[in-house]
């Protein structure tokens, strides 16, 4: 009732642990694994090492979270064996995320992390600490979003999701360029922002690096919005990723058109339970209503 | 919706507990359980989680060793000085109804969510047991604040320039060979709580240990401290665990991971 296939990975569920939260180690992955999602996506890693943002690097607000963690990793040659021992022990597909600063190391990345045989490799093009040569990130503009993608698929011949910044003008602009560009699904979306928070008794910014990107239920209307966008714009599959946190919002992103539901933040108001608590919720509403199968909600609401 | 906002007001009071080590009180009802701990954060400077070393009647207080740029700086504020935190976190220290007498080990500043848990345990008429070690007498501390609780005070120095000369699990093994306890628990360097679930274990004595790790968001997000190879993040499943479970741990005693999420080994140091 609730399986889908991502390119070729089937999960048992559409919910997928987001990159940033948890999936740090193989055994990180595994555990989430274990408690129901349908596929885990590791932190995003990079050739080097990086300690990420002084902290403060986490604030929440009333109806969400920023961070600025930073993209801390251990590096692609300390993660490779984590990588490997999640794929070997988690029991839903593994995706790798990786990102890079040029458009060459982003086909180096795909080459090396494939060693480690995950399902799916998710380019991470959107976070705000990945930059092009004009500090904007790749997904910014629809040519470097293409060249980063045409240069992983000279790496690797594991099937690659995009994953898309919603700070840009026409989202399915992009998702179309880098569908042409040869990419086999597109993850949507990245954070919003950045924002800013301030305490006003301290009277500056909470954060060390004084902006983050915005995640949370504050987001999931943009979110929404993007991925119905993209739905409209590409024939690829879609992990819908933004502010989901219970059954009602994942099925509203399937509604929009995602195949697969990204679960993040919701981590922080329900746990890691979340991850079957969730495909319970959805196919209780499936049943309520009448769905014989996910298939039959996807995109649902483009209908005229 | 939850929300976990840093909190930023005045301290109440300071008290100076070593020459590296400063309590800071706050009159602010936080609610915590002895074990719990806060990301104390000083704007402009940085964030750092630390244990909640007591807490009754409206006012909390967290005591901070100064190590690293973060902790030094914090170890300068004075009364009136303004300090965020956010919190409690994480898991506490459990004293069930049934046990009568408990013992605690701490080494250097892990003995202060223990001080919290003694007090704790006196208040509801159980035996408490608070054993402590450090380098010389300098660097103990709350021996006098536990005297003054009603705790029965055994302490250990490297140079035997208090107590006795020697480590405090040894203390332990001659507590639990002397007296009856029900309970055991820990806070201090990771190779000597590995050693006091492993003797509390020989004795058939349950135990818990507060096992610390890089944390970074302190609210089960990030990822940062999750530990091998149950996979759980110590900010929020602990920092409080069985001594069981940590046993059962890989990592536990042998390796942790840097703010990258780089493996380091514990050098292999004497306890």
């Amino acid at each position: 009732m609730l399986s889908v296939s991502l390119a070729g990975a089937k999960l048992q569920n559409p919910t997928v642990l987001a990159s940033g939260v948890l999936g740090t180690t193989g055994a990180s992955l595994i555990r989430v694994a274990k408690e129901g999602a349908g596929a885990v996506t590791t932190k995003s890693i990079s050739l080097e090492a990086r300690k990420g943002h002084p902290t403060p690097v986490i604030t929440t607000f009333d109806a969400g979270m920023i961070n600025a963690v930073g993209l801390s990793n251990p590096g692609i040659k300390d993660f490779l064996p984590e990588l490997e021992a999640a794929v070997k022990g988690s029991p839903s597909p593994v995706i790798a995320s990786i990102f890079a600063s040029t458009i060459e190391e982003f086909g180096e990345l795909a080459k090396e992390v494939s060693q480690a045989k995950p399902s799916l490799i998710e380019l991470n093009i959107s976070c705000p600490n990945v930059n092009d040569e004009f500090g904007r990130p790749f997904a910014c503009d629809a040519v470097s979003s293409s060249e980063v993608v045409k240069a992983a698929k000279k790496g690797t011949a594991i099937p690659l999701f995009v994953k898309l910044s919603p700070n840009v003008a026409n989202i399915g602009a992009i998702a179309q360029a880098v569908e042409k560009a040869g990419a086999d699904g597109i993850t949507a979306i990245n954070t919003v922002g950045p924002g800013m928070q301030i305490n006003i008794e301290a009277a500056m910014p909470v954060l060390t690096n004084k902006v983050g990107g915005v995640s949370g239920p504050a987001i999931k209307p943009v979110a929404v919005r993007c991925v119905y966008d993209i739905y409209k714009a590409t024939k690829l599959p879609i992990i819908g990723t933004g502010g989901v946190t219970n059954a009602r919002d994942a099925i509203e992103m399937v509604m929009a058109g995602a195949t697969a539901v990204g679960i993040g933040s919701a981590v922080y108001y329900g746990g890691v339970e979340v991850f079957s608590e969730i495909p319970k919720g959805m196919r209780e509403f499936m049943e309520s209503e009448g769905y014989s199968k996910i298939e039959k909600m996807r995109g649902i609401a483009h209908e005229e | 919706m939850r929300n976990d906002e840093f909190i930023v007001m005045p301290i109440a009071q300071t008290k100076d507990e070593t020459k590296t080590s400063r309590t800071f009180f706050f009159d602010y009802n936080l609610n915590s359980k002895p074990g719990q701990f806060v990301m104390l954060w000083l704007p402009g400077v940085g964030e750092k989680p630390i244990s909640v070393s007591g807490e009754k009647e409206g006012r909390f207080s967290v005591t901070v060793c100064a190590v690293g740029p973060v902790s030094k700086a914090i170890c300068e504020l004075k009364k009136g000085d303004k300090l965020g935190f956010r919190g409690p976190f994480g898991t506490h220290y459990s004293i069930p109804k049934d046990v009568e007498s408990i013992a605690v080990v701490g080494g250097g500043y892990g003995s202060a969510p223990l001080a919290y848990l003694c007090e704790h345990a006196i208040a509801q008429g159980k035996k408490a047991y608070f054993i402590e070690g450090a380098r010389d007498s300098a660097h103990l501390l709350f021996a006098k604040r536990m005297e003054d609780a009603g705790a029965e005070v055994l302490l250990a120095t490297d140079d035997g320039s208090e107590g006795v000369k020697g480590f405090p699990t040894d203390l332990l093994k001659d507590a639990l060979k002397a007296h009856k306890i029900d309970r055991v628990f820990s806070c201090g360097p990771e190779i000597m709580m590995k050693k006091v679930a492993e003797i509390s274990a020989h004795f058939n004595v349950s135990s818990e240990v507060s096992m610390e790790r890089y944390m970074k968001c302190g609210i089960g997000v990030c990822g940062q401290c999750a530990v091998d190879e149950l996979g759980i993040c110590l900010c929020k499943e602990g920092p409080v665990i069985s001594g069981k479970t940590a046993l059962s741990l890989k990592e536990f005693g042998n390796y942790f991971r840097d703010s990258s999420g780089k493996k380091i080994e514990y050098n292999s140091r004497r306890v």
